[in-house]
């Protein structure tokens, strides 16, 4: 149902990872996941090794943190995050790269994994993985399948269907066997007989080195996928995997499917392998007007305005917008001195005509948002019942489903923000329902 | 063959006349006409800011109370409530005028743009994706979701400064901009003497050195108006000071203080020059007599005959 077909601009593919030099300060954000932040255990002047625990999951939607760096801790103060709003961040400055003992820092690898699935779970728990897809979920959590419900099948998110982003292909195509021994772990953990990887049909060199690789490993099924936006959404690849539906307001765990990234899957080998906690992430430096196409392997909390300066000395005159995440969903970033968090998956640097908004007019009920909407929601509706504050009659259409995949936007003939009115909607009925409770 | 259409339809009109006549009679709904009355003399205007959905509903719990404890039109002010009084045969309820106040001073010239914002062009979306294009997380978004709400034209958007402006004539103080605001920087305040009023037209919350790296008028915690208010009416908490309206008497001195400019003090003649300031002192010693009593009457502004003002 719906999708959209936006142009691709995968131009960065053929750019094989580099490992991004270490910053002199890096800033490393206590809330880099969904739920709570991270509480910090280290206090000024702290000296900490690469891999160290610096601040400890306290709620139960959060995740551990670790030093990407090692060096001495500077402050624990506020630090403006992407969009340029206030979070608590703890500033390392670098000092040598002196790592934990515990990590396993050699390129062999590991195939055998004697763990008991408890045991995984509390392993990712300890290395503080989260989702690599976007939402930054804590793996842990997603991995404790309660009670009464069944894990059927592990679906791993390679579909990359975001435009520009090409991260996840050179993942694949790099590190192809520690991604199927990561999906092996988690096939282990669920304890479900398969592990499907989902990839877009338009990557033929990932589903090509996948598939050799998975025939050496027991329950892992490569899927090549049709090629439309926004396949790689959770609720989107589970329909056509499994051919499964998740019902309005339910998780992927009710109809049995568990959805991990591919990003992540690789995480999961360096941390249960390798002892390795979350502290780097491989991010897409990109854009059209760019000299120069990169895929990096940066230490979380090096500053974006670090990685341009890096990849590109400085950013182009004509420089529109700076996107983190891809041209649909991604966040246009205000604040380029922020750090970069464990979600993060690109620098994507438009130009001005690019980055331009057209013109919005009314609204001539054509209907095209209707067709492109993949949840089958009506985003033209939500945008009147939001503008008149029907909140109510919002809530009953379903606006809560909405991923806020931006298809309506996209194919608004009237260039009208759906995707932002819809976005505002939902806020507005989050706050309604919690007024009412 | 008319004859016997029109007498039976006939027949049957008398037939239900007379059925809906006695359910009329039976199901009669007493409505004081009280409700009405009072109704309209209400504002009309369906604001909101008495807390009830609308005019009727309130006259409705006004004729139910049968009086006014705990009622009050913010947006119909002293001459409504006295119209409502008469009519309930009760005393009017009259507290002080207030007025709204924007509390944030990044116009376009304080608080530079940064970035340029072109979403959605509503300040709670604005606020729930990133912080604003001065940069400053508590500033004025400029995007006039205060402006929409007001149901009396009082608020508007300067295009020059891209704050709202208030006009005090037409604002009833019902608190629709308020409730409208994502970041809180509209505030009730009393209306004042003369309609003079003295506040801080700042809401960061950051150190100083922070704050003026958004906007050169921000309010950066410094303490010296708390240290110079006569009055204690000046508290300084999480680097910003707030000045209680009801402690404040409108002397000044916090505004010559202010390094920033963050205090804002309007509807007052130009400051006197420095070796005046003695006499300054004065005035407000002899408005903190009359302005502590129950009602004072702008009208009688207490400081009307002193020559500093």
């Amino acid at each position: 149902m719906g999708g959209v077909h936006p142009e691709e601009n995968k131009i960065s593919t053929n750019a094989v990872i580099e490992q991004m030099p270490l910053p002199k300060q890096v800033a490393v954000l206590m809330n880099q996941h969904l739920g709570a932040p991270a509480t910090p255990i280290v206090a000024k002047g702290d000296k900490v090794k690469v891999g160290q625990l610096i601040a400890e999951a306290q709620a139960f939607m959060c995740a551990n943190i670790h030093s990407p760096v090692s060096g001495t801790v500077n402050k624990i103060d506020t630090c403006k995050d992407m969009v340029g709003l206030p979070k608590t961040a703890i500033y390392i400055d670098v000092e040598g790269d002196e790592w934990m003992e515990s990590i396993d820092r050699t390129p062999d690898i590991k195939r055998e994994c004697t763990l008991e699935p408890k045991e995984i779970v509390a392993k990712l728990k300890e290395m503080g993985i989260v989702g690599l897809g976007g939402a930054t979920f804590p793996a842990h959590i997603k991995y404790s399948v309660p009670e009464g419900k069944k894990a059927e099948y592990l679906i791993i998110n390679a579909a990359e269907c975001e435009p520009y982003l090409t991260s996840d292909h050179r993942v694949m195509m790099e590190h192809a066997e520690e991604i199927c021994i990561g999906v092996s772990i988690l096939r282990k953990a669920l304890g479900v007989p398969n592990a499907y990887i989902g990839i877009e049909s338009n990557k033929p060199e990932p589903i090509r080195v996948m598939t050799e690789m998975a025939r050496t490993f027991e329950g892992i099924i490569v899927e090549p996928l049709v090629v439309k936006y926004p396949q790689g959404a959770e609720k989107q690849l589970i329909n056509s995997i499994t051919g499964r539906k998740v019902p309005s307001g339910k998780l992927p765990i009710d109809v049995g499917c568990v959805v991990s990234n591919i990003g992540t899957t690789f995480a999961v080998y360096e941390a249960v392998q390798k002892n390795k906690p979350l502290i780097e992430n491989i991010l897409t430096v990109t854009g059209k007007k760019l000299p120069s196409q990169h895929n990096y392997q940066c230490r979380i909390g090096i500053t974006y305005n670090d990685i341009i300066k890096h990849a590109l000395g400085q950013l182009p005159e004509t420089t529109g917008k700076v996107i983190s995440g891809g041209t649909m969903m991604g966040k246009a970033i205000s604040n380029l001195d922020a750090p970069t968090t464990k979600g993060a998956s690109s620098v994507l640097v438009m130009d001005e005509n690019e980055a331009r908004r057209r013109p919005e007019s009314n609204c001539i009920r054509c209907g095209k948002c209707i067709n492109a909407c993949p949840m089958g929601l009506e985003p033209y509706l939500f945008s009147a019942l939001v503008k008149n504050d029907r909140i109510e009659e919002a809530q009953a259409h379903n606006i809560l489903d909405c991923i806020e995949c931006g298809c309506c936007f996209f194919s608004c003939p009237a260039n009208k923000p759906l995707t932002d009115e819809i976005r505002l909607g939902k806020n507005k009925v989050r706050a309604m329902m919690a007024a009412k409770k | 063959m008319i004859l016997t259409a029109v007498l039976v339809l006939g027949l049957i009109g008398i037939f239900f006349a007379i059925v809906l006549y006695f359910v009329a009679q039976k199901f009669k709904v007493l409505e004081d006409p009280l409700i009405d009355e009072i109704a309209e003399v209400l504002p009309g205007a369906n604001c909101g800011g008495c807390g009830k959905a609308g005019c009727r509903a309130m006259a409705e719990a006004f004729v139910k109370q049968g009086n006014m404890d705990g009622l009050k039109c913010p947006a119909g002010g002293e001459e409504v409530a006295r119209k409502v009084a008469e009519l309930l045969g009760c005393t009017p309820e009259i507290s002080d005028p207030m007025v709204a106040v924007v509390r944030c001073n990044g116009s376009c010239g304080n608080a530079t743009a940064k970035n340029n914002y072109d979403g959605l062009a509503d300040c709670a979306f604005a606020n729930s994706v990133y912080v604003g294009e001065s940069g400053c997380a508590f500033g004025c978004l400029g995007l006039g979701n205060c402006a929409k709400a007001c149901q009396f034209g009082a608020l508007s958007m300067d295009p020059e400064t891209g704050l709202p402006v208030v006009d005090e004539e037409k604002c009833t103080a019902c608190g629709a901009c308020v409730k409208a605001c994502p970041r809180g920087i509209i505030e009730l305040r009393k209306k004042g003497v003369k309609n003079r009023r003295v506040y801080v037209a700042c809401r960061n919350k950051e150190k100083g050195a922070v704050a003026r790296k958004w906007c050169t008028a921000a309010c950066i915690g410094c303490g010296k108006c708390e240290k110079t208010c006569p009055f204690g009416a000046i508290k300084v908490e999480n680097n910003l000071a707030y000045i209680d309206f009801n402690l404040c008497r409108l002397c000044r001195k916090c505004v010559a203080e202010c390094p920033t400019g963050a205090i804002h003090a309007v509807n007052f003649p130009p400051l006197p020059p420095k070796k005046e300031a003695p006499a300054a002192d004065a005035a407000p010693a002899k408005e903190k007599v009359e302005a502590a009593a129950p009602a004072p009457e702008p009208e009688k502004a207490p400081v009307q005959n002193n020559p500093t003002y």
